[in-house]
């Protein structure tokens, strides 16, 4: 008896899986189970690449429809130009609405990155997420954070649970097990749900490469005006940077491995002007992608200390 | 000794395309590493990660700076500190809670859950375990097997993982030797048979010193077997196995943009799929066919299991989310009670007849533990009697589920047959359990279809059935009020029923104490009596003292939205105390009465009473005109 025909089973059809075909098989599951246990979802957008990748696990998730809840851009007005663009491009592009939010309070005192330190992403970021998951009532918030970033990120359930203050307590997480989700909560209380929590850097390079989702062209290197300062390569994005005394834009070849707040986003100088080159460059590179971060600079525990607080 | 994890970096300078086109049929292998920071586990999981280049100089810095602060290994660097990410865990020293790491190689990527090994921290290597392919059970090759061995080895077969690791570690401590290598071994195997475990691979490693890790030892010559990482590469993954099985989808999500499409989504559990095949719909059973596998760009002709797909069928068949997809030659049995090995995971004690949720797949249902068969012990495997189950218990149990739900056993799917439990007050994930077998067949039991309806009922006694539940300490005035307000009912021509500790603790319950589970399976029974003689059209009252919300929730909920009206008889301990018109406080603060509600046993007051009776205000008649006036 030919065993190909044992229990009709055995369909030589089948085939293996790659690791990306199982990473993205895991995240659209994710997607889909907050989007049937929750009743309010949004999808924060930072237009960086672990966010372009994410919003096209989330077309995959519902295609032939639109992704069922809104982008969220929790805007700090610092962005770099070309980010803007790309935001505005991709919203329209998945057919979806883009919610962007600014602190009004950070607004009114003219809060930035140079005059205000610290205070520039507790205001705009930390509180003006609050101020925007509390407006629209969002009781669940899909972030691109992956595990292999930073150390309390390694220990961070998928669905991680904030308290009506939006405080994240790392002690009392909930045990999740197989891919069978809690995604209950009391009125007040929400998730935040990080569907590439098992990626590294590599696996969403790679997976740009294979499926050619659009980045934002500051990844790609080309010349741009850069002061130095502080150890960091800034680009000056447009004419609100401060020039300090005997400082003059120098044009350099730069690119960007992760994208955030103009002044506080450090470049690399670099040649890498493709995909395949910037695959090229990661591989080859002997410091992690969030050194080129002012944020995460202050002290071991600073990231876990700003996530109790409520950063995404 | 670098791992050349990414392949040869000569590859990736020279020709990148080339490279990441060898890198793209990489499989992923899941793992889990057991044992503590003693047996040199993250020593070990420092070095995979460190020789793969997952961690960046930047990284490696702060990991020097931080391993003179708080290391362990004075001047050397501490890879605990690297494993160990929360705050509390860096100053204790200690893992609490799982993390997860990820490295490479050429042939596979890999994503290891690092659980603490300790016994306190049993959930947490569980929840390790639940997406683990292979487990590493590391040994220290001075201390051989130990109890944590055997714990942990019987936790992850639990969990079903079937490719075992025995990592035989600090070889360079015991001068390389093979006889106290073959020993170990020897006493692993005894234990292992014992347990199930069939077979497992043994390899002789060194953390520290990197020997049979990622390259053959030039120290122990008398292993032939692979490295630890070839070992890691090779094993076969369980992929074939799960194809060659049924199809099986649980619904995760309806997608219906406008009334042209129609697409189930899930994530594939077993088998493949193809566009023709047959499919029955569980639990209904009405079969069709699967039409289309719809994906963002071309429409494949299969998908296979770990897949996450949208299918749509032929014919206009009614499925929701809960709902299992199955070959329609092989379906798939539904059931709504079964035996499971239940894993306890909260500070508060499982109780058996407390109603949880209960999820698995994509259904939601209420569930109650009918009967703890016994518990295990983690350490011996000894089976001991147990009415409760503690945090970090692990029982067999019967469970009854509020309906069916198509399953199969977890020892076939993990995706069909593992759940979780969850408190419907806190909603804190308080279990995990593993479906074992169905212990009756859903299709079996049919309710009787009642020609006399409880509407009928309540018809013929012209009026409409309540539950009036009575709560509070003992002294509190309950049973008085309870008796005044049934003979107002009962003037006025109202059918009613009072239920109190006189006709309920002498007979249906005459065989429960008062320890927190039988006050539990107290309550649960007196609801179940309440909701027939309510189903028979009667105003029934009820008179207990009832002190958790757990449960008076859990009759709330027997009964139909308004039929239930919770009256919180509210006296303070001191009050009621002095009343003690029975002398049962005196006696229970003389130690007499052990488990006495308000002494030394809680009492949980209701949160939203429909009415509240402050008996220190008004009398029992005031309390009783009050309660008559409410439900009119």
């Amino acid at each position: 008896m030919n065993p190909e025909s044992i229990n009709g089973a055995a369909r030589s059809g089948a085939r293996r899986l790659t690791h990306l075909e199982r990473l993205e098989a895991e995240s659209i599951h994710i997607i889909r189970e907050v989007v049937a246990e929750a009743e309010r979802p949004v999808m924060l957008y930072s237009i960086g690449k672990d966010s372009s990748v994410m919003l096209h696990l989330a077309r995959k998730a519902f295609h032939p429809a639109p992704p069922p809840f809104p982008l969220l851009h929790v805007d700090t007005t610092w962005k770099f130009r070309a980010m803007y663009e790309m935001r505005d491009r991709m919203a329209a592009e998945a057919g979806m609405d883009l919610i962007v939010h600014r602190n009004p309070e950070a607004e009114r005192l003219g809060i930035n990155p140079f005059d205000h330190g610290g205070r520039h992403t507790d205001m705009w970021k930390t509180e003006g997420l609050k101020q925007a998951l509390d407006q629209h009532r969002f009781d669940a918030a899909f972030g691109g954070a992956r595990r292999d970033e930073e150390k309390s990120r390694a220990k961070e359930r998928i669905f991680s649970f904030r308290s009506a203050n939006h405080r994240w307590d790392p002690k009392n997480q909930r045990p999740e097990l197989w891919r069978v989700y809690n995604a209950r909560k009391h009125p007040g209380e929400s998730i935040r749900a990080f569907p590439l929590s098992n990626w590294t850097e590599l696996d969403i390079w790679q997976y740009i490469h294979q499926e050619g989702i659009p980045i934002v062209p500051l990844y790609f290197s080309a010349p741009r005006p850069t002061v130095e300062r502080d150890g960091l390569l800034l680009m000056v994005d447009d004419d609100r940077f401060p020039l300090r005394p005997g400082e003059a834009p120098v044009m350099r070849s730069i690119r960007f491995r992760t994208l955030g707040c103009y002044p506080l986003t450090g470049a690399v100088e670099s040649e890498a002007a493709t995909l395949e080159d910037i695959i090229r460059e990661m591989l080859l590179t002997t410091t992690s992608e969030r050194q080129g971060r002012a944020i995460d600079h202050d002290q071991a525990a600073s990231m876990e200390k700003k996530k109790q607080e409520g950063y995404f | 000794m670098s791992l050349q994890v990414y392949g040869s970096s000569e590859l990736i300078e020279r020709d990148i395309v080339r490279y990441l086109e060898q890198h793209r049929d990489k499989g992923l292998l899941r793992l889990i590493t057991c044992g503590s920071v003693d047996d040199g586990k993250s020593t070990l999981i420092g070095r995979l990660l460190y020789d793969s280049k997952m961690i960046f100089e930047d990284q490696l810095a702060a990991l020097e700076a931080d391993s003179r602060r708080h290391g362990t290994q004075g001047q050397e660097i501490d890879f605990a500190l690297l494993v160990d990410g929360l705050a509390a865990e860096r100053e204790q020293g200690i893992t609490i809670d799982v993390a997860y790491r990820f490295f490479a190689t050429d042939r596979r990527k890999f994503i290891v859950a690092d659980a603490p090994g300790h016994e306190q921290y049993t959930r947490n290597m569980v929840t390790g375990a639940s997406t683990a392919d292979l487990a590493v059970i590391l040994v220290d090759a001075r201390r051989g097997v130990l109890v944590q061995t055997r714990r942990h080895s019987y936790l992850v077969h639990l969990l079903g993982i079937r490719n075992i690791v025995l990592a035989v570690n600090k070889m360079d401590l015991v001068d390389y030797d093979q006889a106290r290598f073959d020993e170990i071994v020897a006493d692993y195997r005894a234990f292992a048979a014992g347990l199930g475990i069939a077979e497992f691979t043994a390899i002789p490693i060194s953390g520290l010193r990197g020997d049979n890790i990622t390259a053959p030892s030039g120290q122990m010559d008398w292993y032939d077997g692979p490295t630890f990482l070839r070992h890691l590469e090779a094993v076969p993954l369980e992929e074939s196995a799960l194809q060659a099985a049924p199809f099986r989808m649980p619904v995760q999500w309806v997608n219906r943009p406008n009334h042209e499409f129609r697409g189930y989504c899930g994530l594939i559990a077993s088998g493949t799929v193809r566009p023709g095949d047959r499919v029955r719909i569980l639990p209904s059973g009405r079969t069709t066919q699967v039409s289309r596998i719809v994906t963002f760009g071309e429409e494949p002709d299969l998908a296979v299991a770990d897949q996450s797909v949208t299918l749509v069928l032929a014919d206009e068949v009614d499925v929701s989310r809960g709902d299992v997809i199955a070959a329609a030659d092989a379906p798939l049995e539904s059931s709504d009670q079964f035996e499971a090995t239940l894993v306890w995971m909260d500070e508060e004690p499982m109780l058996p007849g407390r109603s949880y949720w209960l999820k698995i797949g994509g259904a939601t249902v209420s569930a109650s533990v009918t009967d703890i068969k016994h518990q295990v012990n983690v350490n011996t495997l000894e089976e001991m009697p147990a009415k409760t189950l503690e945090l970090n218990g692990i029982g067999e149990v019967k469970l009854a589920f509020g309906r069916a739900v198509p399953f199969a056993p977890f020892d076939e799917n993990r995706d069909l047959g593992g759940f979780i439990l969850i408190d419907r007050l806190t909603n804190a994930t308080v279990g995990a359990g593993m479906i074992r077998y169905a212990l009756r067949r859903a299709q079996n039991v049919h309710w009787q279809h009642l020609e006399v309806t409880r509407e009928a009922h309540a018809a013929l006694k012209g009026q409409r059935p309540k539950v009036v539940w009575f709560t509070g300490l003992s002294g509190a005035g309950k049973s008085t009020i309870a008796n005044l307000v049934e003979k107002r009912l009962h003037l006025m021509g109202r059918h009613t029923f009072l239920l109190d500790g006189d006709n309920i603790r002498h007979g249906l319950n005459r065989d429960l104490g008062f320890t927190d589970a039988d006050r539990v399976e107290n309550v649960r029974r007196i609801g179940e009596v309440a909701k027939l003689m309510a189903d028979a059209g009667l105003i029934v009252l009820c008179a207990f003292i009832s002190p958790f919300r757990a449960e008076r929730r859990l009759v709330r909920d027997m009964l139909p939205d308004g039929e239930f009206c919770e009256v919180f008889v509210d006296a303070p301990l001191e009050v009621a105390e002095q009343r003690d018109a029975k002398g049962l406080y005196a006696k229970a603060r003389r130690g007499e009465l052990p488990n006495f509600t308000g002494i030394d046993s809680p009492y949980e007051p209701p949160e939203q009473a429909e009415i509240r009776i402050d008996t220190t205000a008004m009398s029992p008649e005031e309390a009783a005109e009050r309660i008559v006036a409410a439900l009119a």
